[in-house]
């Protein structure tokens, strides 16, 4: 679904993504590690289309299609889902709102009618159980008063309610007690089907414990240097990333 | 992700924003009886022998009129208004009546214009639930549902028929609350007021429907200067509303009206304005100059007065509607959200004047700047040293959607004892990249991202206006907007 060919951006004339190179399929969980300043979360905010970032070589496509060339609305439309590292608090509009609106514009994307407020209403119960988040929260402001885990579960409540094809949950896992950890995995594996695929971006290897990756690649000053099985977060999380490193250093 | 500022992207959009059309902003090809450009004593007995206006009322015209000539235009103001030549402005402006003697009868072309604006005139059209006094330039075309009021013993008909019909209410009100000396604007008013609303709601009674006036400038190169005056005695209550609109013309129109309100015992008012005068082209060519004083007298014990406001449109706004709270318990409320585009400014707030003790008042102003604009708010919580116990909460917010647009605030608190409490909270926050793109991720356009966080900001002054001046004040929001972010 997902080819990335030598994708190269920069943010503010500084080259961040140097030349990456991934394709995903469908039923397939990705996991993105490397260390600080690798340009995990670049590699996000690029794919989702975010204004902030310039891309300055490469392709992707999404299904076919050139992703790059796509706004960032349409790209969610799309299929396309990132579950924010911060998510942002939108002061005064509630979440039934917020993803009402959401629901609709991809309805309109695809020629359909608006959802009724009943059934939105139903779609929005049913889904929320998924992270259990409550009744209370879905009525509340978007993220606004929200602690750390409660927006980690919104984000992912948001991925339910537009049943991405391709999700990526850029470092789903900080902040998050135990407890939340394993609430919001488990709602990413609740989601996950043969259909749609993820990318997980994450420094540890806590995260992958309970959502389990086919793949695992390190990014390292822009690149993807070593991919493997799951295999390799293990290793990593023993040996840490200075031997991959000193690796690539020493070929360069 | 890194918070980072996009000024170029953000001009660009702003750009985008400022050609979204004013679409109020036609003119109704309609014979309009002007009187001559000019204003001296002469030009004012005219406007009121046109009016037939009884003595009392040529005078009180002429003493206001004469003590404007002793006045000079303020200028404490956070606006710019640049010097009015007063004697290059008509004065009074009517759309002709096609056939004498049966004015009852209302003009085709006109009908069409509210038709066009959305306020029905007729009243069969009784879905809208809502009486409407319609106001084209000088004078007052037409009143709804009338008749079926006045069973109830409620008043709603023009100023000038009010003067004929019911001199002596209006006599004992007029200039009581805004005496002509109030004011350079309001002094002026009171010496050419063309026409406006008159509403009385006697003892006890509720009023069943909304009350609406709608004003309309439709004549080039003359000023409107309406005058409403709503009385509510003891017991009553009417909720009110107030919508404007006006041609787009490259010159400079002047507006200057005065709302007064009498409030008695255990009365309740209601008082709600979407303000959507034509607001200038995006390079701040032509507008409105909208200043007017707004003033309502809680008078009696455990009165209340609420003022709710949406003013997007005018090039210049300036206009405090305030409580004079006499009343022992009389409770006073100011809601607005005012915002400003393009090279638009506004000086808006409120003064809560608390004289009776125990009385209490609530502010909620919410500001919001784009593209060269600048917005002000102004308000003064006085509370009397013998007005015991008495409360005021004050939240006045800011948002800026552009670097080139400011917001500010002038507060002014003087509590004169112990026993009262003021409370004052302020923010001022800029609509970020973050918040848009995160909404894009879901799926929403830019456009409609800042629609949905500007109604959000707004949401609580927005939640105080009647249902369905509710739903149009949000999309007035969103158009007068339009994706304006920087």
């Amino acid at each position: 679904m997902l080819v990335i060919k030598d994708l190269q951006a920069s943010i503010e004339e500084k080259q961040i993504l140097k030349g990456i190179n991934l394709t995903v399929k469908p039923g397939e969980v990705h996991a993105i590690m490397g260390p600080n300043g690798s340009g995990k979360s670049t590699l996000s905010a690029v794919l989702t289309g975010n204004p902030a970032y310039t891309v300055t070589g490469g392709s992707v496509e999404f299904y076919g299609k050139d992703l790059l060339a796509l706004s960032p609305e349409d790209r969610a439309h799309e299929g396309l889902f990132l579950s924010f590292q911060y998510p942002v608090e939108i002061p005064g509009v509630s979440m039934v709102n917020f993803m009402r609106t959401a629901l609709n514009e991809k309805r309109k994307y695809f020629g359909q009618e608006p959802l009724s407020a009943a059934d939105f209403l139903k779609i929005m119960r049913e889904k929320r159980t998924i992270v259990q988040l409550d009744n209370k929260l879905a009525s509340r402001a978007v993220n606004e008063g929200f602690s750390g885990g409660e927006k980690k579960r919104n984000e992912i409540f948001q991925m339910a309610m537009l049943e991405p094809k391709l999700s990526i949950l850029d470092e789903t896992d900080s902040g998050l007690d135990i407890d939340a950890l394993r609430i919001v995995a488990n709602g990413v594996n609740t989601l996950k089907s043969k259909d749609n695929a993820t990318i997980v971006i994450t420094h540890y290897q806590r995260l992958l414990d309970y959502i389990k990756p086919d793949f695992v690649h390190v990014l390292y000053k822009g690149r993807i240097v070593m991919s493997a099985g799951p295999e390799l977060a293990l290793e990593l999380e023993e040996k840490g990333y200075d031997w991959i490193k000193e690796q690539v250093d020493s070929q360069q | 992700m890194k918070e980072i500022e996009k000024p170029e992207k953000g001009n660009q959009i702003i750009e985008e924003a400022a050609q979204a059309e004013y679409k109020y902003g036609f003119v109704t090809d309609i014979e309009t009886e002007v009187i001559p450009k000019g204003l001296d004593e002469d030009v004012v007995r005219r406007i009121s022998a046109l009016k037939g206006e009884p003595e009392w009322l040529l005078e009180f015209r002429l003493k206001a009129y004469r003590h404007w000539l002793t006045l000079k235009a303020p200028t404490w103001g956070h606006v710019h208004v640049p010097e009015i030549d007063y004697q290059d402005i008509s004065y009074y402006a009517a759309p002709r009546h096609k056939k004498e003697g049966e004015a009852k009868e209302i003009d085709p072309e006109l009908k069409k214009t509210f038709d066009k604006l959305g306020i029905p005139l007729e009243e069969q059209m009784r879905l809208s639930g809502m009486a409407v006094d319609a106001v084209m330039d000088s004078v007052s075309v037409k009143t709804t549902y009338r008749e079926r009021l006045a069973e109830l013993g409620v008043i709603f008909c023009s100023i000038s028929e009010a003067v004929k019909d019911y001199p002596d209410l209006v006599r004992k009100y007029l200039g009581k609350v805004v005496p002509y000396t109030d004011n350079f604007y309001a002094a002026l008013n009171s010496a050419v007021f063309s026409d406006g609303s008159f509403v009385y709601i006697p003892k006890g009674v509720r009023c069943p429907m909304e009350l609406s006036t709608y004003f309309r400038i439709n004549a080039a190169q003359t000023g409107q200067f309406e005058r409403t005056l709503i009385v509510a005695d003891d017991d009553a209550y009417v909720s009110y509303l107030e919508g404007c609109t006006a041609p787009m013309r490259d010159e400079n129109q002047l507006h200057a009206a005065i709302v007064e309100i009498v409030v008695e015992d255990r009365a309740e008012v209601k008082y709600s304005t979407v303000q959507n005068w034509y607001p200038g082209d995006k390079d701040g060519k032509g507008g409105i100059y909208n200043l007017v004083t707004k003033r309502g007298l809680c008078r009696g014990d455990h009165s209340k007065l609420s003022w709710t406001q949406v003013e997007t449109g005018s090039a210049i706004t300036w206009k405090y509607p305030s409580c004079v709270l006499m009343g022992d318990h009389s409770v006073g409320e100011f809601y607005s959200v005012a915002l400003t585009n393009n090279w638009q400014e506004a000086d808006t707030g409120t003064k809560m004047i608390h004289l009776g003790k125990h009385s209490t008042s609530t502010i909620v102003s919410k500001g919001i700047s784009a593209g060269h604009s600048q917005n002000s708010y102004r308000g003064m919580v006085k509370i009397a040293p013998k007005a015991t116990g008495c409360r005021n909460f004050t939240q006045c917010d800011s948002l800026l959607l552009s670097d080139t647009s400011g917001a500010h605030t002038f507060p002014v608190i003087e509590v004169g004892n112990d026993t009262s409490v003021v409370e004052h909270e302020a923010t001022t926050s800029k609509i970020n990249e973050d918040q848009i793109f995160y909404c894009n991720q879901r799926g929403i356009s830019t456009e409609d991202a800042v629609g949905l966080i500007v109604n959000g900001y707004a949401k609580e002054v927005m939640a105080k206006l009647p249902m369905e001046f509710a739903v149009e004040a949000q999309k007035l929001l969103s158009v007068s907007l339009e994706g304006a972010v920087g």
